[in-house]
Order: structure tokens, then sequence, then C-alpha cells
């Protein structure tokens, strides 16, 4: 761990109302982070993707959150206004989605996209936030910035289209990043090319960043500390660099159904789920 | 890899000019096509199924030598493909005989009567989308509240209402009753003669030449039917809204603007509405063309002198050229209409792609 | 002991596993109507239509005077009373009783307007949904055309060269609104054409004629009824419209739209001999409506609640 905390997230809760009754799709989540790259490992369904927008603030309207701390920065989340917590968002928090052909809005230029985060939080002239946003499409290794500007998302690759949402939620500099699947919807030939960028992004500019994906793999080569969701809860939080010395048999289950190079694997592994892991 | 993608953006843009002019090429024949359908039905009506069209036109009083040369001038003699080239070549120069009643040519009268239902509709388009768009917005942002439930009776309502009852009504309470609006007709009696209209649309006209009084009377006389078209309009302007709205907030893209920490109204009336706009344009054309067809039968209750009251009053008078002189001019404007909405929607939409 | 049958019996009918075509067929009837019968409006809906269904079966016990003979001397233009609950016509009939009798005027205009005009589109639908090619093409763009024409002023065209009358109104209705029926039946047609069982029924060396007949169309049925319910409103709407311009049902029939033109005359001083018609209507067309969503959203619960 480096630095000083910048989340801490104590027994997180989100509730949905459902016809059959209240369900729980996060239950009791918790740990911090500091300036650095934390992955949450999960199934789809084991709440991961929840916990993220929980931090947020974009759960759905009908849900609830509660947690006994949700701090970020020293700042309560829960107990300030919409108003403050939405000043944060895209801010000093941003959020990179899993797929860029539906994350970006279909009508609107990548280029007015990426000035709409700016000037939404900072006062700069138009001029000044064009300039910005072109060196932010070249940060994210867009090699022509001026005419991708003019483009709308459907007219670029899958590939493209990620960067410039990271561009689009980097732009204002902000301190916590949380990536939701960002590789997951990418040709498998680009996603490593992504990943780097945010990588070096993350790293240039000191961020803290929330890694959620289903990929433990991915998530080990590339965060420092992971965790590992089942049910909406916490099974085991555990460095990277240790993965291979995990004790929960859950994660155990998951490592075990990577596959590698030069090994036979007949049967295939299947996932082991038992219901006292989620009690 | 970034070159190669670079490349591909380039020829999308090429892409869009022939997915534009495709679209172009496919609205002619379809506008052509569309066209001479319509002539064909109206060929049908008037020349097939009367028993015989002579005595359509002519009453059966008329004497046995007046059918006959009648008979030739309809070309009634020739084959009915020949007939119908004769019938497609003069309806194409606005040629739809004589009109019993008037005796005038069927296309002057149109001429004439035309721009009040344009009039009509058109303020009825307005009324209907300034207060249905946000009233289907607001019903998709809040679903379930009290505002949706109210903009789902509102326009269920005007689903099922008869728009000539709702206009009796209407007059009895709002001229009869409370006066607040002028009798039916266009305008009244004393301006019929001092008033000399430019354009044929009377608001217009009255503003152009300051003439504030026959403005004031003018809207008098029109807001009760505009109001009513602007209903029917209106319960369905709303319906697709909300619907339209309701799908795009579902959009992850609507997700990444919230995480952007735009305001709830940036998102919903700069992001979502925007995506909405585009088959809304649709919407709005395709309500604008119902609104010309309603007004046939607002017009018979308001006394409005428009191509609705034409056609009622040649219906009565069995006057055949003029009644389908008229289906022929709404259905093409009609017509005219959905096509261009449709041409419009491949235009405004980014997206649009060839196929 | 009675609760425990129920709770076997629903059980029976939501079982994963039916074990016989009937009970998946019962199952799934049973699941739509709970979706159906938990919307309040629908149920409203599928009130209003009973009603119009047992009036129009009873209106000879329902009404209490003559709907065509009315009383000239001493009960012209009443206003609504006791007697004469929505009060009594120009030539002294009672507009309740002729309001009763109507509804079998609008019952019998929308059905035979469905009974005309479902099948064509289902024909048409069917066969270029199956046929493909340029029949496919010639078929679909004759239904566009029809779909692009302002379908109120074609049926009046229609109506004025067929001559009045409410079947004259009828047939003008029906041929002006059978495409959608044909653009739906199309739709459902490609989605099951190329499926195996239609290959299998190929290959028993099925005809055309009877692949299109017992297999492509039932599959149509349910989503045209939906179509067809949702706009019957807009059949008794435009009836209604031919009647109030003269052109519908002929007096002395007591279809309310015609009613509604006599009335027009006395609007401002006995405003009731329109207005109990007009709200006849409404409430019709409303209740059509009204079951026509329920019905869509119980059925496919694809279109969700648009």
């Amino acid at each position: 761990m480096s630095g000083d905390t910048l989340l801490e997230v104590d027994d997180l809760r989100v509730t949905f109302p459902t016809r059959t009754g209240l369900v729980q799709a996060v239950r009791g989540v918790s740990f911090s982070l500091g300036r650095e790259r934390l992955g949450i490992v999960g199934e789809s369904g084991s709440g991961k993707s929840q916990t993220g927008r929980a931090i947020m603030g974009l759960t759905p309207p009908q849900a609830e959150v509660s947690a006994k701390k949700l701090a970020f920065g020293g700042i309560d989340l829960l107990s300030i206004s919409p108003r403050q917590r939405r000043s944060l968002r895209g801010n000093r928090i941003a959020m990179i989605l899993q797929d860029p052909k539906y994350s970006l809005d279909p009508v609107m230029t990548i280029g007015r996209q990426i000035i709409e985060t700016l000037r939404t939080h900072e006062k700069v002239s138009k001029a000044e936030a064009r300039e910005r946003a072109l060196a932010m499409l070249q940060a994210v290794q867009i090699r022509d910035p001026a005419r991708v500007f003019d483009l709308y998302p459907h007219e670029v690759s899958g590939g493209m289209g990620q960067r410039a949402m990271i561009a689009m939620m980097l732009v204002t500099g902000p301190e916590l990043m949380i990536a939701d699947e960002p590789t997951s919807a990418l040709d498998v030939t680009v996603q490593l090319d992504v990943l780097k960028i945010l990588d070096k992004l993350v790293a240039e500019r000191g961020m803290g960043l929330i890694f959620i994906s289903h990929d433990l793999r991915l998530v080990s080569s590339f965060c420092d500390r992971v965790v590992v969701m089942y049910a909406g809860k916490v099974v085991e939080q555990i460095k990277a660099s240790e993965l291979r010395d995990a004790q929960h048999p859950y994660t155990r289950g998951l490592l075990n159904c990577m596959p590698r190079i030069g090994f036979e694997r007949h049967p295939l592994p299947v996932l082991d789920r038992k219901p006292e892991w989620a009690a | 890899m970034s070159v190669a993608e670079n490349q591909a953006a380039a020829g999308r843009g090429s892409a869009r000019a022939v997915a534009i002019l495709s679209s172009l090429g496919r609205f002619l024949v379809v506008a052509v096509t569309t066209y001479l359908g319509l002539l064909a039905v109206t060929f049908f009506i008037g020349r097939v199924i009367p028993i015989d069209p002579v005595l359509a036109v002519l009453g059966d009083r008329a004497p046995t030598a007046v059918v006959e040369r009648t008979r030739r001038e309809m070309g009634l003699d020739l084959p009915w493909i020949e007939q119908f080239y004769l019938y497609v070549k003069a309806a194409l120069r606005g040629d739809f005989g004589t009109s019993v009643l008037t005796t005038n040519p069927v296309m002057a009268d149109i001429r004439r009567v035309f721009p009040a239902t344009i009039e009509l509709a058109t303020l009825g388009t307005i009324i209907g989308a300034v207060i249905g768009v946000p009233l289907g917005v607001l019903a998709a942002v809040k679903r379930g509240s009290l505002i949706d439930q109210i903009a789902r009776v509102v326009g269920l309502i005007g689903y099922s209402v008869p728009i000539f009852w709702l206009g009796l009504l209407g007059l009895v309470l709002f001229y009869a009753k409370l006066q607040w609006i002028a009798f039916p007709a266009r305008l009244d009696v004393v301006y019929e003669y001092t008033f000399t209209p430019i354009t044929g649309f009377y608001l217009l006209d009255a503003a152009i030449q300051g003439q504030w009084d026959v403005f004031h009377d003018a809207w008098r006389h029109i807001v009760l039917p505009a109001a009513l078209l602007g209903y029917l309009s209106l319960a369905y302007i709303s319906r697709m809204t909300r619907s339209f709205m309701l799908n795009e907030l579902a959009q992850e893209y609507i997700v990444a603007a919230r995480a952007k920490g735009l305001s709830e109204t940036r998102v919903i009336w700069g992001h979502a509405l925007r995506n909405a706009a585009v088959p809304m344009v649709t919407v709005i054309a395709l309500s604008y063309a119902n609104l010309l067809e309603g007004s046939v039968l607002t017009e018979t209750v308001f006394s409005w002198p428009g191509i609705g009251l034409y056609i009622t009053n040649s219906l009565q008078n069995a006057d055949m050229n003029a009644v389908l002189g008229g289906t022929i001019a709404i259905g093409s404007v009609f017509i005219a209409i959905n096509l261009l909405s449709d041409l419009l929607y491949r235009l405004l939409d980014p997206r649009t792609k060839a196929g | 002991m009675s609760a425990e049958t129920i709770q076997s019996r629903r059980e029976w009918l939501l079982s994963d596993r039916p074990a016989s075509r009937l009970q998946a067929r019962l199952g799934r009837a049973y699941v739509s109507w709970r979706r159906f019968s938990a919307n309040r409006l629908a149920l409203v809906g599928m009130l209003i239509i009973i009603a119009l269904l047992v009036v129009a079966a009873f209106a000879d016990v329902l009404a209490p005077y003559s709907p065509t003979v009315g009383d000239l001397k001493n009960a012209r233009l009443l206003a609504p009373s006791a007697a004469h609950w929505f009060g009594t016509d120009d030539l002294g009939r009672d507009i309740y009783s002729r309001i009763v009798y109507g509804a079998r005027w609008t019952l019998y205009v929308v059905i035979l307007v469905a009974i005309i005009a479902a099948p064509i589109g289902l024909l048409v639908g069917t066969v270029a949904g199956y046929a493909g090619g340029w029949t496919d093409t010639i078929l679909m763009r004759v239904t566009d055309i029809f779909l692009a024409f302002p379908k109120l002023v074609l049926a009046l065209a229609f109506v004025a060269a067929l001559g009045p009358g409410i079947e004259n109104a009828v047939l003008a209705i029906a041929i002006t609104s059978w495409p959608p029926y044909a653009r739906i039946a199309r739709a459902e047609t490609l989605t099951v054409r190329n499926s195996d069982y239609i290959k299998a029924v190929q290959l028993m060396g099925a005809s055309p004629f009877r692949i299109v007949l017992r297999h492509i169309m039932p599959l149509c049925i349910s989503s045209l009824i939906i179509r067809v319910t949702l706009d019957m409103a807009g059949i008794i709407l435009t009836a209604a419209g031919l009647g109030f311009l003269g052109l519908g049902a002929q007096p002395p029939l007591p279809e309310w739209g015609a009613m509604i033109a006599s009335g027009r005359r006395f609007i401002l001083d006995q405003w009731w001999v329109a207005a109990a018609p007009g709200a006849a209507i409404l409430i019709v067309s409303l209740g059509f409506n009204l079951l026509g969503d329920g019905l869509r959203d119980a059925l496919d619960p694809r279109s969700g609640d648009q």
C-alpha cells in the first residue's frame, strides 16, 4: 500500500426492492483504498458492479445504499447533498463503463462529450476546453486527435471508443477511477493496448483505481491488491502477488479454472459454490 | 493498428454520403409508386365502382345526347389501362375536372381552401408538440408518479374521444355559455370584406399588415378547433415521447453522462431527449399528417372553410370530382409528409448507414 | 381444505415441468392472466367491453322504449329526467333506449371490420413472408402504399362512391385497415420461416398452402389479436365519424355517430341529445384501448409498458 487513504468503505450494503421482497445485491462490503490499484473480482451477479456504482452514487433511485462508513478523501459520501455528490462525480471520482458502443452518446461528437465533462466542473473558455480535450485525446494515444474530435462514436472502432471514454473521464484529472469491466467488450487484440494506456495514466497521475472484472488473471497481473466477491460479500482480500497462496476455496476455485499453457485439463474444473460462503 | 482504425473511420465518411444518396434514390421510387397507388385507388373509386360514372358526374336527369358526349369526353370508350394513363396525366397537370357544385376547376377550389386547413393543422401540431413533448419527458422521468398517471389518462382519452363530439361540447361551453370564443367560421362577417389575405394564413396575414383587430378576431375563431386538434396530437406525441424517453433513459450512455457529474436536467434534456429527438421528428410529422386528415371532421363542426369542409360539402352534393380531387390533395400532402419525415430521419441520425 | 386444493391447482398450473401439452398451455394462459389482471386499468377495460356485450345482447330487456319510434306529440327534446335518463331527441325518442340499441351497431361494425380486415392482412402477410422474393416485394409495396394513405379520407371517398350505409362504411373501413395486420403477419412469418420445424414439415412433403395455413397462420394469431383490439377504438371512431357525416348508418338506425349528427342542430339549447351518444363512444373506445394495452403487456412482455 502506498500513500494516504483515498477511499474507505465499511459495511456497504445495497438493497433492491423487488416483487418478491428485498434483495441485497451488496451485503456488507468493506475495504480501503490508497493511491493504488485494487481489483474487484467476482462472477456476474456477485455485486461487484453495484459496489462500484454505489461509490459513484449511481445506484438506481429505487434501491437503498447504507454503510457504516463510505468516505472519499475524508468526505462522508452518504451525508453530503446530491449536488455536492454530483460535483465529485466526473471531477474527483470518475468511472469507465464496459462497452463504448453503448456508453458514449451516439448523437454527440466525441470532442463535445469530452468538453462537456470539463466544462461541467471547471470554468474554462471554449478554446481552452478544446485544447485540453485534444491534449487528452493525444494522451490516450489517438494519433489524429483533431479528426477524432469531430467524429461520432459509431464512426470509431471499439478500441478507439474506449480510449475516447477514458479521455472523457480523465480530462478533469480525477483522483479515483472506477473501471467497470473496461476491456471485456473489446477485441482481444486491443484489450492489452487499452489496459496499458489506462495503467500508464493511472501511474503518471498518481490516481487510485478500482478495477472491476470477472477475469482473475487480468486483475492479478494488473492490480496491486485483489478483493474477491461472492454473492454480495467479500470472501477474500489478498495481495495480487500472493494470490497463489489464497486461502478461500472460492478463490482457489477461480484460480483453478484458469487454463495454463502446457497443461491438459480434462475434465474442465467446475466452480464450487457453497451456500455457507454467502452466509 | 491506429492507422488502420483511422483509415476505416475515413472510409465511413464517404459511406455516409453513399447512404444518403441511396436513400434518396429509394425515396424517389417509393414516392412515385405511392403516388401512383393513390391515383389508382381514386381512379378505381371514381371510374370503376359507380355503375355508370357518367351518371355519377351528370346526375340521372341529363339528356341522352349529353350523356353520350360526356362518355366520349371522359374517354370511357377506351380500354381502362389507357383511361388510367390519361387520368394520371391529367392529375399530374393538376386537372381533377370541374366541380359541379362551385362550377370552378377542382384544383382552383383546392388552392383556395387549402391554406385554411394548413393554418389549422399547423397551429394544432404546434400546440400538441409544445405541450406533448415536455409532458412525455416528465412522464418518463417520473415514471409511475402522479404526472405519469395524468399523462397516461390524458393520452388514452385523446385516443378514444370522438373529436367532432368534443368540438360540439366545446362550442356549447366556450361559445354559447362562456362566450370566450367566436362563432364557427374563420372570421367575423365584418372582416370578410375589409380584410385582404396575402398568404391565405389569416393569423400571419393580419400580423404582417398590422391589423391587430383582425388578428384578434381570427384568433378567437381558430383557437378552439386548433386546441382540439392540438389535443389529439398531444395524446399521440406525449405517448410516443414517453416511450422513446424510457428507452433512452435505460441506455448506458445515460449512466456515463451521470458519471460525468452532469445535472439531471442536462442528462435528461441534453442527452436522452437529444437521442429521442431523432425518432420524434417522425412522430411529429406523422401527427401533422394525421391532423390534416382529422381536419375533415373538425372543419365540419366549426364551419372552417378548409379542404375537409370542401370534401364533406361536395359529398353531400354528390360532387365526385371535388371529393376525389380533395382526396388526392390530402393524400398527396399526407404521403409527402410521410416520406419526407422518413428522409429527414435518415439525415438527422448520424448513425445512418447504407441499407 | 379448499385452500389446499387451490394451492395445489396453482402449483399444477405453474409447474415448470408440465406433464402434458394441455397443462403447459393452461399454465401459460394462467401466467398471462395473472399479469393481465394485475393491471387494474386493463380490468376496467375488460369490464367495459363485457358491459357492451351484455347491453347489446339484452337490449330488448334493458331499453324501456322503442329505439326508432318516439312520442312526437308529448316527448320532443325533453331534458334528462327519471322517465328519460338521457332525455329525448327531436323525434321524441328516448335517448337512453337508442344508446342501448346502438351498442349492437357498434359491435356489428367492429366485428365485421375485424372479420374482413384481419384475414386479408393475415393472408397477405403470411404469403409475402413465406414466399419471399418478388411476391414479397410486390405485396409489401402494395401494403406500404395503403399504409401511406390517409385512412379516414379514403374511407370517405369509398363510401361516397359506394353510397351511404352502414355496410358500405364497414367495407370502406376494412379496406383501409388491413395493411398493419399484413405487416405484423409478415414479421411473425419471417421469424419462423427458417425454423427447423417448418423444415421438418417441408420434408414430410406438406404443400406451401398447408404450411402457411396450418403451421404459420396460427402463430400470427396472438399478436394479430392484440393489434386488432388496439385498433377497435380507431374503427369505432372512424365509423362514428362516417355516421356523423351522414355516410354511415342511415336514420332511423340508432348508431351513435349518426345520433350525434342529429343532435348537432340542437346543440346550443338541447346539448344532451348529442352529449350522451358521444360519451358512449368515448367509454367504449376507452374500454378497447385499455383492454388492448393490457393484452399487449400481458401477452408480449418484451414490449414492456411502452
